[in-house]
């Protein structure tokens, strides 16, 4: 944990978890990787220190959020879609 | 061969659920998302359990390719169509098995698992039955993969794709920042290799682009499409993808697969490695 930059949180709709999918994009807008989340609407990725974007890919949905890592710390980020 | 010769979309699959000639296969790189559902009368290719060699880092041989396909109920002349999550990375390395066991009809389902839950359409936990059948793969066709030799010869002179994220490329991540980062073997990458991440060929609902999108994403990042190229990722199934768009959909006869990929050449001893960004 002391090395990894961690960056989690959750996609709600209207309070309640939704599953789809979160995408991470560098500083560029490259994607770097994607997760579906969780049936508790939870994601993370083991990034690396910096800025970040978070994209959540629902059904009728799409949300961005910018997001900075930190090498030792979790990132905690809540997106309401 | 025109793209839905390999490429169908979800209305094609939706409306030949229950054709027994046409057989959906979900492959994954979480081997358990097929467990809490799928699509009706999709069977599973268990990456790992099923394409790999038991005790050797290869894949199954030609007997264990047919072992398998005749476990799952496909017959020589069953038209595949392979889907997956993580935007048909696994389904593209699948679909190259496929291939290079001489398979006559398969092609992968655009966009995969994502777009048909992004659609929001049918799935299920029910698993369907399949009798066996008796299935003959052809030898394995070794022109459209690629080992380490080919890879260190290609150094300077052929086109070497290196399709994963900018940050494995440039040695600051040794994998896919959705992964712990437990790898020992040195980061960077092949000398001479162009970044083009397998996510350039895609919309972000996991569909590919089109022909003429591609073509261009290739030639401005200045790869000769007229020399042979060699795709590699960290271990063969993001550069699947990226094989199947330049062997598949844009029809390059000259391409293969580096299935070792960076979790070979990475640990290799002596070989060549440059870092930092293209």
């Amino acid at each position: 944990m002391a090395s990894e930059t961690i960056i989690q949180g959750s996609v709600t709709r209207d309070d309640e978890p939704v599953n789809g999918y979160v995408r991470l994009l560098d500083e560029n807008g490259e994607f770097t990787a994607e997760v579906p989340t969780s049936a508790t609407g939870q994601f993370r990725f083991f990034a690396r220190p910096g800025k970040w974007t978070l994209r959540a890919l629902v059904p009728g949905a799409t949300v961005d959020r910018q997001v900075v890592g930190t090498q030792g710390e979790i990132t905690e980020v809540a997106i309401a879609v | 061969m025109s793209r839905s010769d390999v490429l169908v979309d979800a209305d094609w699959v939706q409306a030949r659920l229950d054709d027994p000639k046409v057989v959906i296969v979900e492959v994954d790189e979480d081997t358990t998302a097929y467990e809490k559902n799928h699509i009706r009368n999709a069977v599973r290719i268990d990456w790992k359990k099923d394409l790999q060699d038991p005790v050797r880092r290869d894949f199954i041989d030609q007997a264990g390719f047919e072992a398998l396909l005749s476990a799952k109920g496909i017959a020589n002349d069953d038209t595949v169509v392979l889907y997956g999550g993580n935007n048909n990375w696994f389904a593209s390395y699948a679909y190259w098995y496929f291939k290079l066991y001489g398979h006559g009809d398969v092609r992968l389902l655009d966009g995969g698992r994502k777009k048909w839950e992004l659609d929001s359409r049918e799935l299920v936990v029910e698993v369907p039955e399949r009798a066996a059948t008796q299935y003959t793969a052809q030898a394995a066709d070794s022109s459209i993969r690629a080992f380490r030799d080919d890879v260190v010869d290609a150094i300077g002179t052929l086109n070497l794709v290196d399709v994963r994220s900018p940050d494995e490329f440039s040695g600051k991540l040794l994998a896919p920042a959705h992964l712990p980062q437990e790898q020992s073997q040195r980061p960077g990458h092949v000398p001479t290799a162009k970044n083009i991440p397998w996510a350039k060929n895609a919309n972000d609902d996991g569909t590919f682009k089109s022909d003429d999108e591609l073509r261009a994403l290739y030639q401005t990042e200045g790869v000769d499409l007229a020399v042979d190229t060699i795709a590699y990722c960290r271990i063969g199934e993001r550069s699947a993808l990226t094989w199947f768009v330049l062997h598949e959909l844009l029809g390059q006869e000259n391409v293969k697969n580096y299935d070792g990929s960076w979790t070979e050449y990475g640990s290799l001893v002596g070989v060549p490695i440059e870092l930092g960004s293209n």
